[in-house]
């Protein structure tokens, strides 16, 4: 027998694997399809003080073994989310959420975290997922998650106003992505994730311009799987809290692999949107991997 | 939505760059006509969506356009090949509005959808208006023909049926007095603007129009396709492709 549980920020999860924002919405779609019980937890969309419609369409571009997109944090903003999305939620849903907070201020992450954490559905919560890492919104997201000390102050913001553990969701589109790990762990950061997408771009050859209306976009999918497992690998290594990995995971091999280069756990992103199982069908085959290489247990 | 392995049973070419393919398997999950299907194709990360034309028990039509590399691909496959196929994705057309005297109005490769609806509209005093760049680019008219519909044709160039677009053939239905009860259309979406202001807006007939993006996802989880409307924002893949005249923002 294997035992799949793994230990993530003091919360014992049935697995590691965990369906990344953006590619979950807040549950109810998948949970039409399957039990999402059977998933480790999953991190909901993206959440920020007011609603956001995101950027103009087309917001997607395909690559090879991935896509782009420029969705833009498009969500009901915390309060609907309060309001309407996770009482739904906890209807399917019986185990800890992460709460994925995007902002574009310090003042926005901490009074997202607050609101969550004050609020009635609370007790969903498991974790906080700190977004400083969206590539496709100006003056915010990334620029915060490019600079240590911009980092620092989010992880200073929010910290305090919650003791449920907060997880630092970091950009890959960094020089040294271990600086920026260092100094969320340095201000009492619980957890870091990574990577958020690679920013990327496509043309149309037709029309001559941009195939994002946006312009650039966030590269994602077995594209930047060895990206990931390389600054995950780094990571882990340079701080002492947990680390979650993410960038391209597919498959049960793949998170064996991710938990190789030091992640605790992992989750998957872009799968998820062009096979609705893909999370589910990897937590199904993990147990007959980790058999297979001879792994008992994280 | 379900995900079901489908096997090709025909596929053949309708046009220099339009092709027919039909597939067998579990096509419950497709309810009404509008929806689509989202293909999985080895190689290509992100599935092909694509409208249903027809559906029976056990069979789904599809008519897709040559537009980029995987629907380029989709023209080699053979009959008893078999495509990873996520089915009955969107709201579809209302066919309950339709009224004694509807009328549809495709163009080009938005035709394939309304032919479903035509079918199904089968009592109904039903007008179809197809439109094409030219005469080398028509399809399907016979068919729909033999469903009982009173069919129009409009090319661009004129090389068949009424000269000019598919609202020109409207404004010479509408010159002859006749009254339309609702509409249906599909279409590329310089062609639905037009068909909006014309038939909507001039002619203060309500209709469903159906509506193409980008999409990641095809089932309401990435957010990629989203649109503003008077009801505020709708994921063309999930609360889409079809909107309602009373709600688009153009």
């Amino acid at each position: 027998m294997v035992d799949t549980r793994v230990d993530l920020c003091g919360i014992t999860i049935d697995n590691p694997v965990i369906p990344a924002s953006g590619t979950f919405g807040y549950g109810h779609e998948f949970a039409e399809l399957y039990d999402i019980n059977c998933l480790g937890t999953f991190s909901f969309k993206g959440t920020t003080l007011d609603p956001r419609f995101g950027n103009e369409t087309p917001r997607i571009a395909e690559c090879p073994s991935g896509m782009l997109n420029a969705v833009g944090l498009q969500n009901p903003g915390v309060d609907d989310v309060i309001r309407e999305e996770l009482p739904k939620l906890e209807r399917v849903f019986h185990k800890p959420v992460m709460a994925n907070v995007s902002g574009f201020s310090t003042d926005e992450y901490a009074e997202v975290v607050k609101r969550l954490d004050r609020s009635s559905m609370s007790d969903m919560i498991g974790w906080y997922e700190i977004n400083i890492s969206c590539p496709n919104v100006h003056g915010g997201g990334m620029s915060f998650g490019t600079d240590p000390k911009m980092a620092a102050e989010v992880v200073k913001a929010v910290r305090w106003i919650t003791d449920k553990p907060v997880i630092m969701k970091l950009s890959p589109n960094v020089t040294d992505i271990t600086e920026i790990a260092k100094a969320c762990e340095a201000e009492g950061a619980d957890g870091i994730s990574l990577i958020n997408t690679l920013m990327g771009m496509r043309f149309d050859l037709r029309t001559r311009k941009p195939l994002l209306a946006n312009v650039t976009g966030g590269l994602s999918g077995p594209a930047v799987f060895p990206v990931a497992l390389r600054m995950v690998y780094q990571t882990a290594k340079a701080v002492k809290i947990p680390v979650i990995g993410m960038g391209g995971i597919s498959s049960a091999e793949d998170v064996l692999e991710m938990m190789m280069a030091g992640a605790v756990a992992v989750e998957v992103g872009a799968a998820n949107l062009v096979d609705p199982y893909a999370s589910r069908n990897i937590v199904r085959d993990l147990p007959e991997a980790m058999k297979k290489y001879g792994i008992s247990s994280f | 939505m379900k995900q079901e392995i489908l096997t090709i049973t025909e596929n053949r070419q309708l046009t220099p760059s339009t092709w027919l393919m039909r597939m067998a398997g579990d096509v419950s999950a497709i309810k009404a006509p509008g929806q689509f299907i989202n293909i999985r194709l080895d190689g290509h990360f992100l599935r092909r969506p694509i409208s249903v034309c027809d559906v029976s028990s056990d069979e789904v039509t599809i008519i897709y356009k040559v537009l980029g590399h995987g629907t380029e691909e989709m023209t080699h496959f053979s009959p008893g090949a078999k495509l990873d196929v996520l089915t009955g994705l969107g709201n579809g057309y209302d066919l309950d509005d339709a009224g004694e005297r509807p009328l549809l109005i495709g163009g080009g490769v938005g035709i394939p959808p309304l032919y479903l609806a035509t079918r199904c509209l089968a009592k109904a005093d039903t007008t179809v208006i197809l439109g094409f760049n030219s005469e080398d680019e028509i399809y399907y008219v016979d068919e729909f023909e033999k469903l009982g519909a009173r069919v129009i044709v409009a090319t661009a160039d004129g090389s068949r049926g009424v000269r000019g677009f598919v609202t020109d053939a409207f404004r010479e239905l509408v010159n002859k007095g006749e009254i339309f009860t609702h509409f249906y259309t599909c279409g590329p979406e310089p062609m639905l603007k037009a068909v909006y202001e014309r038939v909507y807006e001039k002619a203060g007939i309500s209709g469903q129009m159906s509506f193409e993006e980008r999409m990641g996802c095809g089932f309401g989880a990435c957010m990629g396709c989203s649109t503003k409307t008077k009801n505020g924002n709708k994921r063309i893949c999930k609360e889409g492709p079809v909107l309602r005249t009373e709600e688009i923002i153009w």
